[in-house]
């Protein structure tokens, strides 16, 4: 796609094709003298300059920043800053709370994907594939509810939710007579993680299960009919034509979901604050904790760095897949 | 579009046509429907009940959400929201309030004037520009928090409101920019033409024109701001000190570490901070989904 100087052109060229009247055809088509390559003028660039200077100045610059300070020894009090060179890494590589954290992290994305890429796939694809409409718009909004949430009331809620004593969940336990299974899911080091992970789940598989809802229904539905004069039933329409050809955002998802699953912060924060015995801690807290806890701002420095290569290298596999798909 | 009515209204009744059960069904579609229908209401329990049970527990007293954490609460007690009031969840109501409007006004102007820029207008270097703006997306806050710290101490706006406005503004601006944009290129030159034509200047084009042609869309990243910024937690808990400026998320927060006699009161804030989302979220839902769709599926 040509963008830039001829913008203006692109447009145009939208249109036409766009447009299938003879009359709109008139006045965009044939050899209008209108349809001129502008010069670009630099006054235009009043348009983008004040968003520009408010994304360098608090996007950008903070952001070439911090790669500085990753390899210094920053004193916040002092205001001290000593070169320490390539040191904050090393201790990095040595310490056994960040490879536990990014340990939680994998963990966490791994099963982010098996729920709110899978599973609300196939639950999107079974919502739309219901005959009534409204129970259909019912489903969808009754499901994304928790994503218009905070995650900081969510958080508090779970608190109260995996309570041992009073708490939900434990409640329906001893109501169903697993007794047994009752834990104190936050308290133990063994439940708590995993505890986290599936309170994020339940926030986050409506939000999917909404954009692939809105994928869904972009297929054409001359597909469905074809597939029910073969006679092709419910089960077999989901699982061959549906999903199959909602594979392009099932792959966007999937990067979403793992970009999300390596920022995570604020549900542990508000849960568990990384405990107990750190193991809850995933790379967002350990930065907070390094850096404001402890007020080692260049080793959550280096941590930032960490988590900045591999959020960026899920964005450039997004873009190349985005310009794939494209072509 | 289906998805794009509004919750319980009345819905054009799309031409989906499906396959017609031929005689009577089946006994294993029969099963397979029913379980399917046990599915889906099961999960939707799943979702709704423990909202539900925060709810009726702001209405409970302390002994009754230990002593019966399921059943009804035994008196319609809402002291419990007077309570949270006094524990200083109206300041931060109104804290969010005011960084939330204040960052979704400039957020959507900031934005909507780069994506007239980057459309409408022939500027040069539009093309890095672009990818300098989109860039942004690319990026976790987490990462910029450190040196956001000095930086907002040295000019001045650490622990103030504009610290939050002007961070809230500044990552949001790629994305929004982005959703913007997308609107504004389909939109049709030629009455931008015929207004230069009249004589108008590209302020009034902006102005009078493309603004309001790109209404939808502007609806839509406001309704995604609002959500972004009532329910922002790093950066509110990083860079705001004082007490008297937190907003809800980092406020809640706070109160529930204090107020662990007063279960109820929590559970008070906690329907007040989620009960505008909601409600926003149904009113709004054609937009809502509009803007996460672009967002994420263009």
């Amino acid at each position: 796609m040509s963008e830039g100087v001829i913008v203006g052109q692109e447009n145009r060229l939208e249109l036409t094709r766009a447009s299938s009247t003879a009359g709109a055809r008139e006045r965009t088509g044939g050899a209008s003298p209108r349809i001129r390559r502008r010069r670009p003028r630099w006054s235009g660039l009043v348009w983008v300059l004040p968003g520009l200077v408010v994304l360098f100045l608090f996007v950008y610059y903070p952001l070439v920043l911090n790669f500085g300070y990753s390899f210094q020894q920053s004193n916040i009090f002092t205001g001290e800053q000593t070169f320490v060179g390539a040191d904050n890494y090393v201790k990095l590589a040595g310490d056994p709370i960040f490879w536990r954290a990014l340990g939680n992290n994998v963990l966490y994305a791994g099963i982010s994907i098996v729920f709110q890429v899978f599973l609300a796939l196939v639950l999107a694809a079974i919502i739309e594939s219901l005959r009534s409409h409204r129970w259909r718009a019912v489903l969808r909004s009754v499901y994304f509810i928790p994503s218009a949430m905070s995650l900081t009331v969510i958080g508090l809620l779970f608190t109260f939710i995996y309570q041992p004593d009073g708490g939900l969940l434990n409640g329906v336990l001893g109501a169903l007579g697993l007794d047994s299974l009752q834990q104190a899911w936050l308290g133990d080091p063994k439940t708590a993680m995993t505890a986290i992970i599936m309170m994020s789940q339940w926030q986050g598989f409506g939000y999917s299960a909404l954009l692939f809802a809105v994928a869904i229904q972009r297929i054409p539905q001359e597909i469905y009919e074809a597939a029910a004069l073969d006679g092709i039933g419910p089960f077999r329409r989901i699982f061959s034509i549906t999903i199959p050809l909602v594979r392009e955002m099932t792959a966007l998802m999937m990067i979403v979901t793992l970009s999300g699953a390596f920022q995570v912060f604020n549900e542990v924060m508000v849960t568990t604050g990384g405990g107990p015995d750190n193991s809850t801690q995933v790379l967002g807290t350990w930065l907070y904790r390094s850096g404001f806890v402890k007020n080692d701002f260049g080793y959550a420095a280096a941590i930032a760095v960490v988590m900045f290569v591999i959020t960026l290298a899920l964005a450039i596999a997004q873009v190349v897949y985005a310009n794939r798909r494209r072509v | 579009m289906a998805v794009t009515t509004a919750f319980g209204a009345t819905e054009a009744t799309p031409t989906r046509r499906r396959p017609k059960p031929i005689g009577a069904l089946g006994f294993g579609r029969i099963v397979g429907r029913l379980l399917l229908i046990g599915v889906l209401a099961a999960l939707a329990i799943i979702v709704l009940y423990p909202i539900l049970w925060m709810a009726l527990s702001s209405l409970k007293s302390n002994s009754e959400i230990l002593s019966s954490p399921f059943g009804w609460p035994a008196e319609l007690d809402l002291s419990s929201y007077g309570r949270a009031f006094a524990g200083g969840v109206g300041e931060y109501f109104l804290n969010s309030v005011i960084v939330t409007v204040a960052s979704v006004i400039a957020t959507t102007l900031l934005s909507a004037w780069a994506a007239y820029g980057l459309t409408r207008v022939t500027i040069p270097f539009s093309k890095p520009i672009l990818y300098i703006i989109i860039g942004g997306l690319m990026l976790a806050p987490t990462v910029a928090v450190i040196p956001l710290v000095k930086l907002l101490q040295g000019w001045g706006i650490y622990d103030t409101y504009w610290a939050l406005i002007i961070l809230y503004t500044a990552f949001r601006i790629p994305f929004t920019t982005f959703l913007i944009r997308s609107y504004m290129i389909d939109l049709p030159i030629e009455v931008d033409e015929a207004a230069v034509l009249d004589g108008a200047r590209s302020s009034q084009i902006f102005w009078r024109i493309v603004l309001p042609m790109s209404a939808p869309i502007i609806t839509s990243a406001v309704i995604l701001q609002v959500l972004f910024a009532w329910n922002e937690y790093l950066f509110a808990l990083i860079f705001i000190g004082s007490d008297s400026l937190k907003t809800l998320p980092v406020g809640l927060a706070t109160l529930s570490s204090r107020a662990v006699t007063d279960f109820p009161s929590v559970f008070a804030g906690m329907t007040i901070a989620a009960v505008p989302m909601i409600a926003l979220f149904f009113l709004c839902q054609k937009y809502f989904i509009r803007g996460l769709s672009d967002g994420i599926g263009k």
